[in-house]
């Protein structure tokens, strides 16, 4: 049985590109098919965030969006 | 972008470095103010990466920066722009990252006199001199101006399919730009960091002169310069004046750390203060709040101050008016 890890970062009161710069250094302590939610309050993540993934090769599972925070879900692809 | 591509087209492997200094304009600024949302809130650098189908290696030198700025060897540019040591910084950071991964040289998109400090013929070789990246930097651009890198005597390049640009003018690049079927690119260099702006420099050195010229700085200092409207009365204190809603929301994540006023009568910006007001200083600063809200023209407004641990109370003040704000108090 494969056993799925995953771990939330906390980029509140981040601005872009920090989020960015803590989720990369947070997925290269993953391995492939991990998941990490990061949950921030900078709008530009939604942007930045998965343009980062589709040029690592990682997989946006879920956006979301409330009460000013932007939460984005995403699965480590095959280089971690 | 256009560097990049050259050298993807001879079939090289690329990818990008982008170094966050804390400076940078793009992103914090747009993500901050309400009335930029109609610009994209994109990263222009995880932008061109994907356009150009290439990995993208963002690196934080906040710390590391901060020597370059308080220290420049090569002294400042126009503003508290240490253009020279940034880019011999940033080339030696490339240099450093290279060698760890693997790779075997840097490509940059500098072209002979575009720039006044960084990118003139007699600094160009500075960059590579004293990065330590000598010949292993290669400015595809104006490639042909220069003398030949390594990567062009090992044929990993070819230095015929490289270019000859000089000067300020972008219309070569632009020329490129439609040849590579770019229609869209960031804004060209200059406008990128915020020490290149007159209006962010002197409120840097304003806060170096405020902590009696200690330079160290920490994020959050470089962030606040770049919201609201500075107000310095006195030594001693400043109020920062949020100039829309958000910055206001932003301003709000700092009130564990500042004294935060805001109007309680009308409808009014969040102001922080910043030093060690004393009793008359903060009167004095809740006149500017007042000045600020809508009650400015009112007879008296009711201004909330709250302190750093969040004990609340509410004062009577005579707003400023438009002309008793001297003109010198502004940074």
């Amino acid at each position: 049985m494969v056993y799925m890890n995953r771990e939330t970062l906390n980029a509140r009161r981040l601005l872009c590109p920090l989020p960015v710069i803590r989720t990369q250094d947070k997925v290269k302590q993953l391995k492939s098919g991990d998941q990490l939610e990061v949950i921030c309050t900078d709008p530009g993540v939604m942007q930045d965030i998965p343009a980062w993934c589709r040029i690592n090769g990682h997989k946006v599972l879920e956006t979301r969006s409330g009460d000013h925070e932007y939460i984005i879900i995403l699965e480590v692809g095959g280089n971690g | 972008m256009l560097a990049a591509k050259t050298i993807m087209e001879q079939g090289v492997h690329v990818e990008g470095i982008n170094f966050f200094t804390g400076f940078c304009v793009e992103g914090h600024t747009h993500a901050i103010r309400a009335n930029d949302k109609a610009k994209p809130k994109r990263n222009n650098s995880l932008w061109v990466a994907e356009q150009l189908g290439m990995k993208l290696h963002i690196v934080d030198v906040i710390e590391e920066y901060k020597d370059v700025l308080i220290n420049p060897k090569h002294g400042y540019g126009a503003h508290m722009n240490p253009c020279l040591d940034c880019k011999i910084f940033m080339v030696n950071k490339a240099k450093q990252w290279i060698v760890e991964n693997d790779f075997d040289f840097i490509i940059t998109g500098e072209v002979i006199g575009q720039r006044p400090m960084s990118q003139r013929k007699d600094t160009m070789p500075i960059i590579s001199r004293e990065s330590g990246a000598d010949d292993r930097l290669l400015r595809p651009l104006c490639a042909k101006n220069l003398p030949l890198t390594l990567p062009e005597r090992e044929g990993w390049v070819d230095r015929e399919k490289l270019y000859d640009f000089t000067g300020r003018s972008r219309k070569p690049q632009m020329a490129m730009a439609r040849q590579f079927g770019f229609d869209d690119y960031a804004q060209p260099a200059g406008g990128c960091c915020f020490l290149t702006d007159a209006n962010y420099s002197a409120k840097l050195v304003d806060l170096w002169k405020a902590r009696d010229g200690d330079k160290q700085y920490d994020l959050d200092d470089v962030m606040l310069l770049k919201v609201g409207r500075h107000i310095r009365p006195g030594q001693n204190f400043k109020v920062i004046v949020a100039r829309e809603e958000g910055e206001g929301r932003f301003m709000q994540g700092y009130k564990k750390e500042f004294i935060t006023m805001n109007c309680t009568s009308h409808a009014g910006p969040l102001v922080l203060v910043d030093g060690s007001p004393s009793a008359e200083d903060l009167f004095l600063a809740a006149r500017i709040t007042a000045r600020y809200g809508q009650g400015r023209n009112a007879e008296q407004v009711d201004v909330s101050i709250t302190d750093k641990a969040g004990s609340e109370r509410v004062i009577q003040v005579k707003p400023f008016g438009t002309e008793e704000i001297p003109q010198e108090w502004y940074i």
